[in-house]
């Protein structure tokens, strides 16, 4: 065989490379910080995550182009997820300051951890291949299980971190064994050529089997019904920065990977795909819908809604039509807006020996902070998709969506499922806002910086509802 | 139908692979469990020679059986699990697994009946030609076609360096360490202290 290979081309994947360096750097030189200097860490870290968006707002009007022999794709879809993947790394970074600090896990290893676990993120929303999309899906799991038990004295955080680990690693294994048959049957490991296989593949019962390998390691990641078990535990359980994080940037990956196989890999399989992921979206919009009802602790709570929100992100997924895979991804990345603001707020009234994770914690809060208070309502109504925050606009895309696709039944699930989801966000704002606190009144205490990102990050569930197109103009050129 | 020499090493070794893959989560002793992984190990070694790639088959028994299945000896030895704590419930459990398994594996039968699978489609592969080697081959793409996934495996090895001494390094206050620094520093007057004795009196 003639060796036929040149050096790929760097350019694009400079993001990532000056991520992975940033991170080796302040793996380091955290060594040489004691405690009194990790706020060294803190900002080496956020200055990594500038350095990499400016690296990728560099490239945002760029050609789509594949590198290193198709294993890496930078289309628009791959820049703009990443870009809103590191700018929620960096607002996670902000509110968890003070959190780490008062947990006794303010250590080196939580920001270089957070860091490859953005460079999964980031490897997984440009993969191209088999290979380097279970690579990035890899390494952005492991991280995640790390840091889930990093607080290595509290059971419960073992305990999650354990669960995951385990549950994520048999998810990972349907996903090998369904990627091994489609390797099998295509003989390529490539999307591009697996597309072009699929265009003239006749659907054979060993075909089915791969799909529904695939899609149910994908629903796992994603955490969608039936594959949702780990989610409240382990959301629960973490330590509320980790939390933070669980909840926001991996969603993106996630819907990278179901754009990357189902769409780019398999679109002319979509008969066969679209009733099993119609399937996942209808028990998950139902059962995070009525479950999270009955919780007292507000991360559970926000657990089962992520679990709801993913549904109705299957729904523009499943329509199949370049206009559903836009509302999806608009979903996305508003979800992920409102997951920060949600879990952030958590953080900032959180502090030594005081949770602040049980929705009573709230009780009052109106009185104490009345602006955090405002705050919340507008993630609580975000949320439930009350117009005109962003949430409605994003459910009412991802509905339209279904709709054009011809499944009303489950487009009328999904409206039931919104308005039984909307009582326990307004619950939330009732106790804020009308009941009595239990205890003694405790004002929000957050650094400024971490109060600036948070007036921002929720006054955006306000702005994007009100001007929906600069987001859903982005969404489109994403795909399309 | 003459019986190929590929057919009479592949049915022996598949068989003995299944059979110890069962043993791995039957037997009642973990040790028992980590050899019948190390059986396991070797049958898909074969199993790989079969389809010639054989620096694969070789790589798994240095790596798995030489080094990692060891080490995960150890721990099991130095853990001391009590596993009859772990099975208990488990004859009370066993009816319902016994459903979920033969529901499922009938699904599973009726969705991919054999004739359904399609299997003819797909040829047997070719044999590689005299003096293909396997290595050379994997050697080729490795470091070229496949550099972006062997920068990420590798990235992943650190993570999990990372992730081990985060999570198990533990700095006890109290424990007693020598620092050779300060032994090679120290001076005469450090250690002795000449005390003037006063004579004592006699009365």
């Amino acid at each position: 065989m003639e060796m036929t290979f040149s050096t790929p081309d760097m350019w694009p994947v400079l993001p990532e490379i000056f991520l992975l360096g940033m991170a080796c750097i302040i793996l380091i030189a955290d060594l040489f910080f004691d405690e009194s200097r990790r706020i060294w860490t803190h900002w080496l870290t956020l200055g990594a995550l500038a350095g990499t968006a400016w690296l990728l707002g560099g490239q945002m009007g760029d050609p789509a182009v594949t590198t290193f022999g198709g294993m890496y794709v930078a289309d628009t879809m791959a820049r703009v997820l990443k870009l809103v993947a590191v700018a929620a790394t960096a607002v996670v970074l902000i509110y968890s300051q003070d959190y780490l600090k008062s947990r006794e896990i303010y250590q080196g290893e939580y920001y270089v951890l957070m860091l490859t676990a953005l460079l999964g993120i980031m490897v997984m929303i440009s993969g191209s291949n088999f290979v380097s999309l279970y690579l990035g899906l890899e390494l952005q799991s492991l991280s995640i299980y790390a840091l889930v038990a990093l607080r290595r004295n509290d059971g419960v955080a073992s305990e999650a971190g354990m669960k995951y680990f385990v549950l994520g690693a048999f998810a990972s294994g349907l996903l090998l064994y369904g990627m091994s048959l489609l390797y099998g049957m295509s003989g390529t490991l490539d999307i591009a050529e697996l597309a072009r296989w699929t265009a003239s593949a006749d659907l054979n019962a060993g075909l089915v089997m791969a799909l529904g390998f695939v899609v149910a390691g994908l629903a796992f990641k994603l955490g969608a019904v039936p594959f949702h078990m780990w989610i409240p535990d382990v959301y629960d359980g973490a330590p509320t920065a980790v939390t933070v994080f669980i909840g926001s940037a991996p969603k993106l990956a996630s819907f990278a990977l179901f754009m990357r196989l189902l769409v780019d890999g398999m679109q002319d399989l979509h008969d066969a795909w679209q009733p099993l992921l119609a399937g996942l979206a209808l028990l998950s919009m139902g059962i995070g819908a009525i479950v999270a009802i009955a919780q007292s602790s507000l991360k559970r709570m926000l657990a089962y809604s992520t679990i709801s929100h993913v549904g109705f992100l299957l729904l523009g997924i499943l329509a199949g039509t370049e206009q559903g895979y836009q509302a999806a991804m608009y979903y996305a990345i508003t979800y992920v807006i409102m997951a920060t603001a949600g879990f952030g707020m958590i953080l900032l009234l959180a502090r030594a020996g005081f949770e602040a994770d049980r929705i009573d914690d709230f009780a009052g809060l109106n009185r104490r902070s009345p602006w955090f208070a405002l705050m919340m309502l507008f993630v609580m109504f975000g949320m439930a998709g009350v117009p005109p925050f962003v949430g409605f606009y994003a459910k009412f895309a991802v509905i339209w969506a279904a709709l054009d696709a011809g499944y009303l039944w489950l487009a009328v699930a999904a409206v039931i499922f919104s308005v039984v989801s909307a009582y326990y966000y307004l619950r939330v704002v009732k106790v804020m806002y009308f009941d009595e606190p239990a205890g003694e009144l405790l004002r929000l205490q957050a650094a400024a910086d971490a109060r600036t990102v948070m007036s921002v990050n929720a006054g955006l569930i306000l702005l994007l509802g009100v001007f929906p197109g600069t987001l859903m103009s982005l969404c489109v050129a994403a795909i399309g | 139908m003459p019986i190929s020499p590929e057919a009479l090493i592949f049915y022996p070794a598949a068989a003995m692979l299944i059979c110890a893959a069962l043993a791995v989560i039957m037997v009642r002793n973990p040790v028992h469990a980590a050899l019948s992984l190390v059986v396991c190990f070797f049958a898909s070694a074969v199993l790989w020679m079969l389809l010639e790639a054989e620096f694969l088959g070789i790589a798994l028994v240095l790596v798995y059986v030489g080094a990692v299945m060891v080490l995960f000896l150890f721990v099991v030895m130095m853990l001391d699990i009590n596993v009859a704590v772990l099975r208990e419930g488990f004859v009370r459990r066993a009816p319902f697994a016994a459903l979920a398994a033969i529901i499922m594996t009938g699904l599973l039968v009726w969705a991919v009946w054999f004739e359904r699978l399609g299997l003819p489609e797909f040829a047997k592969p070719a044999l590689r030609p005299e003096g293909y080697s396997n290595t050379t081959e994997i050697g080729k793409v490795m470091y070229t076609e496949y550099v972006y996934p062997f920068e990420i495996a590798s990235v992943i090895l650190l993570v999990g360096i990372v992730a081990a001494i985060a999570l198990t390094l533990r700095r006890r206050g109290g424990t007693k360490h020598q620092d050779p620094a300060q032994q090679v520093k120290v001076r005469r007057e450090d250690r002795i202290r000449l005390v003037k004795v006063e004579a004592e009196k006699n009365h």
